[in-house]
């Protein structure tokens, strides 16, 4: 072909260089690919118990040993996996979806609006995000569900700020006039036009919330709120194992690890989305 | 500046007072009656309904949210519901452990996250700035509960050097010390790797101003440059995103505390929570965000104080 790029291609050519991105995107599709295709990847159960063979180290059939129960430890860390990706995911999705159309809607329409939504964004801000979730899980009681709402409430601050800022600068310029004097109606204006130009600001901001979310999810579990037991969570594996740290570490190191991981595999795809949807940004 | 302070705290006080009804908000939707809960499951209905009354629970929600605003004002935190103590001493028994730990944390912090950036930045995209960034970028990602259960098997179990669990006797200056290194640490590695990434970029950004280059031209030797003009230029910010920082170590202090069993604030957050002991919780929590109230007041304050161009 020669010639000059497209500006998909640029991306991609961006995305490809840096060899630390790739390596990032590669571990959270295999962390992802590990815990969704669970079964395929370990026959053993992750809630089957197996009371004579409790706290066996890792080596032989089981991988990475069996905790206090006798259960698979790796499987118990595959199926686990599960609940920190959906919690990561569902949370990102829904406190942007809920801070983005807080932000929209103060910087759009301004005056009273602004003041009442934007002082609520700052109310919530005044709550440190573990404290946050752990009041509203407090009401909610236990479960999935109630985690990715929870979490979601605590990450749509952020989304909500930045929205409203780049709403502002937005706003007043000069194709949204246009739009305007074209005839479109407020909601037009927002979705097709002013969402469309913040879209990559917000999806650089997801990639670094995803491993947040992971994070406050895996503290959440590990203080004993959340997903509730016997189904495994990272965090809620630490906890168990913490009992047994001078006989059988393993029980809470390799939860550990793969909470290392995923955190920061998510960190390298948003460090990755950064660099490539708005390289002003780096740091 | 007096109308950007005034201005400021007047901001701060409805923020302030939006976090406390949230809280009480919550507090009251709560699943389960505080009174059942204070008197266990087998209590007559005659003693929880004596119980509702004398913690006025019979009164009317807007009644209770006032008395509880009036209390507030006056310093009182309630009794707590499980011990009958005053909510406001079990505080102050716990809040030194917390200060101590967040403390020396930020001390740690800041003498391995400061030098490491510099180092950083110095040499730009060679070995020793790859090695810091790898590191930051895993202190990042690790939840602090865990590096200190690491730490624990390190220090602790493998080499017995050091106690893993509880504060130690706090009359003994030398036991607490020991028992504040592992969690300390703990929480300032975390701590570390966010102000050195800071770092970095902080001094990336100057180095490229002006007034680094004018001091380039005119002769000074690099040591100087960097000494006198890039840091002194570049330290300003660092410093004073220091309550921020602590706002941002607040998560992990609670988990750190659980992890090395440290009495606390955190620990005693989620002891309350545990208990279902609601007005211990609420206090806990009023206490938490005015401190995130009040950092952030003073962060404005300060940068307003250090940058003229910033006005209300």
């Amino acid at each position: 072909m020669g010639g000059a790029r497209t500006q998909r291609q640029k991306m991609w050519a961006t995305l490809f260089r840096n060899r630390v991105s790739v390596a990032g995107i590669a571990l959270a599709i295999g962390i992802a690919a590990g815990s969704a295709a669970a079964p395929l990847v370990t026959s053993w159960s992750p809630v089957v118990q197996d009371p004579i063979h409790r706290l066996r180290p890792p080596g032989g059939r089981h991988l990475l040993g069996q905790d206090t129960f006798g259960r698979d430890v790796f499987a118990r860390i595959l199926y686990g996996g599960r609940v920190s990706l959906l919690v990561g995911v569902g949370a990102v999705a829904l406190g942007g979806t809920v801070g983005t159309a807080l932000g929209l809607t103060a910087g759009y329409y301004g005056g009273r609006t602004e003041t009442l939504l934007m002082r609520f964004v700052d109310i919530l801000m005044a709550f440190p995000s573990l404290l946050l979730g752990l009041i509203v899980l407090a009401v909610l009681g236990p479960g999935l569900g109630k985690m990715i709402f929870a979490i979601g409430i605590v990450l749509s601050p952020p989304f909500a700020r930045i929205a409203h800022g780049t709403t502002l600068s937005l706003v007043r310029q000069e194709f949204v006039d246009a739009a305007r004097a074209a005839g479109a109606g407020a909601w037009r204006i927002l979705a097709g036009h002013i969402l469309r130009n913040i879209l990559g600001e917000l999806v650089v901001l997801s990639g670094l919330l995803a491993a947040g979310a992971i994070r406050i999810e895996a503290s959440l579990s590990f203080i004993g709120l959340g997903v509730s037991p016997p189904t495994p969570t990272w965090g809620n594996m630490i906890r168990e194992g913490t009992p047994y740290l001078i006989d059988s570490p393993w029980l809470s190191v390799a939860p550990g690890i793969a909470i290392l991981l995923a955190v920061l595999a998510f960190n390298l795809v948003g460090d990755a989305l950064r660099d490539v949807i708005d390289p002003r940004l780096r740091v | 500046m007096t109308r950007y302070l005034v201005g400021r705290m007047l901001l701060a006080v409805p923020i302030f007072l939006g976090v406390v009804t949230i809280v009480f908000v919550v507090v009251r939707i709560l699943p389960g009656d505080p009174a059942q809960v204070a008197l266990g499951d087998y209590a007559s209905r005659d003693a929880v309904e004596a119980l509702r009354q004398r913690l006025g629970l019979d009164r009317p929600i807007p009644f209770q949210y006032g008395s509880y605003l009036a209390g507030l004002v006056r310093g009182d935190l309630g009794t707590s519901l499980i011990t009958g103590a005053p909510v406001r001493d079990e505080i102050a028994h716990n809040l030194p452990y917390t200060l101590q730990l967040t403390v020396l944390a930020m001390i740690v912090g800041a003498l391995i996250g400061v030098p490491v950036g510099v180092v950083n930045a110095l040499t730009r995209n060679r070995l020793p700035d790859s090695i810091g960034r790898v590191l930051s970028l895993l202190g990042l990602s690790v939840p602090a509960y865990y590096l200190g259960i690491l730490l624990i098997l390190l220090f602790a179990i493998e080499l017995r050097a050091l106690p893993a669990v509880g504060a130690g006797d706090l009359t003994d200056l030398a036991d607490s010390v020991r028992h504040l290194i592992l969690p300390a640490g703990t929480l300032g590695l975390v701590m570390a790797a966010a102000v050195a990434r800071f770092t970095r970029s902080t001094v990336l950004n100057t180095l490229g101003q002006d007034f680094v280059r004018t001091a380039r031209a005119k002769g000074l030797p690099a040591p100087a440059v960097m000494a006198r003009h890039t840091l002194r230029a570049a330290l300003i910010p660092i410093v004073s995103l220091a309550g921020l920082w602590s706002i941002a170590l607040i998560g992990d202090s609670v988990t750190t505390e659980i992890v090395f069993a440290r009495p606390g604030l955190g620990s005693m957050m989620v002891g309350t929570m545990l208990q279902r002991d609601y007005t211990s919780l609420q206090s806990v929590m009023v206490v938490y965000t005015a401190f995130v109230v009040l950092i952030n007041l003073a962060t404005d304050v300060a940068y307003g104080f250090i940058d003229p161009r910033i006005r209300y």
